[in-house]
């Protein structure tokens, strides 16, 4: 067996009935990553059904605004509007390599989930999405787009009703089922091999933007900025510079600030204030209380609303290689009527704490003179949250 | 008293052993102790105490709602290890919680804290054995249990891994699936119990909840049959609770005498 960890991070923490498809989406997943005619397909995919690949958009008014030149990776032109499909095509095409023939995700905002939607539904696969009831709730309209794709999406009403929950839940509808079924992870997290084959799904960006920056710049960024749930933007953006000279900024959702109560964080900063624990099959840096049991997390989008991470994330922010940041809810949805007054891109909120990040340091100069966001999500799916918010007050 | 020792002393007997879980504080942390007391006066050999975790991967709805209630109650690892340091009871006693709990509180303490409470051994249904080192190490050194699960998937080869690293019994998943009272005993659940050759005493959990299907897993070849949705179905209905734990376990305990 390969290598699970990244450091002290990673691993299969399963329970023994998923461990032999661990081994086979593994051992899978050695056989056709590399395989001519599933990369064939999977750039068919890639292109003719998601669309990519996506432009690397030079923002102008905001460059201007804040006084550095800023570029949008525009994964928010990609099918379904987010990054995910880069994701769930790539899995969906190796479980039907695999000769699996039924898919199951769990899903926050529902965007992975209707990114599975579109792969399952395409690639002919009976398909079931986990989502947290109080999610379902409050994003109706992805219910809806999963459904009318004839997704089966089953609302979780144990725990705190929301992503984590939604996770368990797939876990337990593999663990029943797992011998024709895939559990089509939407982001870096969970047991090995999930993680690294996220990543390598998601790196499709990064390795874009290497070629588009060149040819726009002749140079590499001075730093890449991308917010943070599970990771699997930030990683996909992030990894084909790892060995280059860029910084590489990790935004995290500090929710309504870095506070507590007795069972939930008012936030999802895991990587930046998070301690070392084991959360849904890897270690990794979790939001937890004194004795280890999970604390609910929070934020304005529901995208970043996680109380783990990815376990190379908190490796690579271990060794200092990438640097965690936070962003509040507050400045996240100033970022999002920022961009979309002065660019004309209405940003997800999940994204738009990226952007809020670099409004922020910018003037500072610690970003450079050249910065690309991961613009990961449309912001179409925010509306009603954020008109709610607003007439709240 | 060490799991070895119970289960040889059942087998001299010619008894399969009947292991009976319920989770530790669920509805109450005062109640704990009398319901332990039901299920021995009924005739369980080995309790399992859950000792709960906010996200229970393993288990079904049954369990994971007795999770809540006692982790709504307040039970936690400090007033768990206390509660079972008080009990007073002649059965080893296993601890059934996830990893996180563990790694947290720090091996070397958790199992420590096994130790001088007096639990027997440790079952984790989220650390498989390829993650257990450490944890084995120190279970090894102080003396304590670590019983790892197989499952009707787990190929020959993983067997013969896992009952290299076990100790005390294995754990034998009947079926597919999380915990919970939905069974039936199928030709996967026997055939996974004759894939497991060994000395080392098997005990048959998941889905088990009726003197009928314990009688069945007896059958083919189990030294211990395990219990647990079943009771905790009734400690959550709160009806006429410790006595119908006694006669439950009274009637399942009954097919295990075979003389
Ligand atoms: C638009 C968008 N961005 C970011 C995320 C966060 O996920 P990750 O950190 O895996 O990129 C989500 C998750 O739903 C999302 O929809």
């Amino acid at each position: 067996m390969s290598d699970t960890k990244y450091g002290k991070y990673g691993g299969q923490f399963v329970p023994e009935i998923l461990m032999p498809a661990l081994e086979e989406l593994e051992q899978g997943y050695e056989k056709y990553r590399n395989d001519p005619q599933f990369l064939e397909e999977l750039n068919y995919y890639l292109k003719d059904f998601a669309g990519r690949e996506t432009p690397l958009y030079h923002a102008r008014n905001l460059s201007k605004k804040y006084g550095t030149k800023i570029y949008l990776k525009r994964e928010d032109l990609v099918h379904g509007g987010a990054h995910k499909l880069n994701n769930t095509i790539g899995q969906a095409l190796l479980a039907k390599y695999m000769g699996k023939t039924r898919l199951v995700a769990e899903t926050g905002a529902g965007q992975h989930g209707t990114a599975t939607a579109m792969a399952g539904t395409n690639l002919g696969f009976e398909t079931h999405v986990y989502m947290g009831a109080k999610d379902t709730e409050r994003q109706r309209m992805n219910v809806y787009r999963m459904e009318i794709m004839g997704t089966e999406v089953h609302p979780v009403e144990s725990g705190s009703r929301t992503l984590k929950d939604a996770i368990n839940e797939a876990l337990r509808d593999w663990v029943s089922n797992v011998e024709n079924t895939h559990y089509l992870i939407g982001s870096v997290v969970g047991p090995h091999p999930y993680p690294m084959m996220v990543r390598d799904f998601q790196s499709v960006i990064g390795n874009e933007v290497k070629q588009q920056i060149m040819e726009k710049e002749g140079r590499y960024p001075d730093s890449i900025v991308a917010c943070t749930g599970g990771g699997s933007n930030a990683m996909g953006i992030f990894y084909p510079f790892i060995e280059e000279d860029v910084k590489l900024i990790a935004v995290e959702a500090g929710g309504k600030g870095m506070k507590y109560t007795k069972d939930a964080a008012l936030h999802s900063a895991s990587l930046s204030v998070g301690e070392d624990g084991v959360l849904q099959g890897a270690c990794t840096r979790i939001l937890q209380d004194e004795y280890g049991q999970i604390l609910e997390s929070s934020s304005i989008s529901a995208g970043l609303d996680y109380s783990g991470v990815g376990p190379e994330l908190a490796h690579l922010a271990d060794i200092g290689r990438i640097i965690p940041r936070v962003v509040n809810d507050d400045m996240a949805l100033e970022a999002f009527h920022e961009l979309s007054r002065v660019e004309g891109i209405i940003p997800a909120l999940e994204s738009s704490h990226a952007i809020a990040h670099v409004m922020e340091a910018a003037e500072s100069g610690e970003l450079g003179e050249l910065v690309v966001i991961n613009l990961s999500g449309r912001g179409d799916k925010d509306l009603e949250t954020v008109i709610g918010l607003e007439r709240r007050g | 008293m060490r799991l070895a020792d119970k289960f040889n002393e059942l087998k001299n007997r010619n008894e399969t052993a009947l292991l009976a879980y319920v989770c530790a504080g669920d509805p109450d942390i005062d109640s704990t102790s009398r319901i332990v007391d039901s299920l021995i006066k009924g005739g369980a050999d080995i309790i399992e105490l859950g000792l709960p975790f906010s996200d229970p991967v393993a288990d079904g709805p049954t369990i994971q709602a007795a999770s809540e209630r006692a982790l709504s109650a307040g039970m936690n690892p400090d007033r768990y290890f206390e509660l079972v340091a008080n009990l007073d009871v002649q059965v080893p006693l296993v601890c059934m919680t996830y990893y996180n709990l563990i790694y947290k509180r720090g091996i070397e303490r958790f199992v420590k804290d096994c130790v001088s409470s007096g639990i027997s051994g440790l079952i984790i249904p989220d650390l498989p054995a390829e993650e257990s080192h450490d944890l084995a190490n120190c279970c090894s050194q102080e003396g304590v249990d670590l019983i790892f699960l197989v499952a009707p998937v787990t190929t020959d080869e993983r067997i013969e891994m896992i009952l290299s690293k076990t100790s005390g019994f294995v754990y034998i998943v009947s079926r597919l699936g999380v915990t919970g009272t939905r069974t039936d005993v199928t030709a996967a659940t026997s055939d996974i119990i004759s894939r497991v050759r060994t000395d080392i005493p098997k005990a048959v959990g998941f889905g088990i909840s009726n003197a009928e299907q314990a009688a069945k897993i007896i059958e083919a070849g189990a030294d211990g049959v395990i219990v647990g949705s079943a009771f905790v179905d009734i400690i959550a209905s709160g009806d006429n609770v410790n006595k119908r734990l006694e006669d439950l376990t009274t009637e399942i305990k009954a097919v295990c005498r075979r003389d």
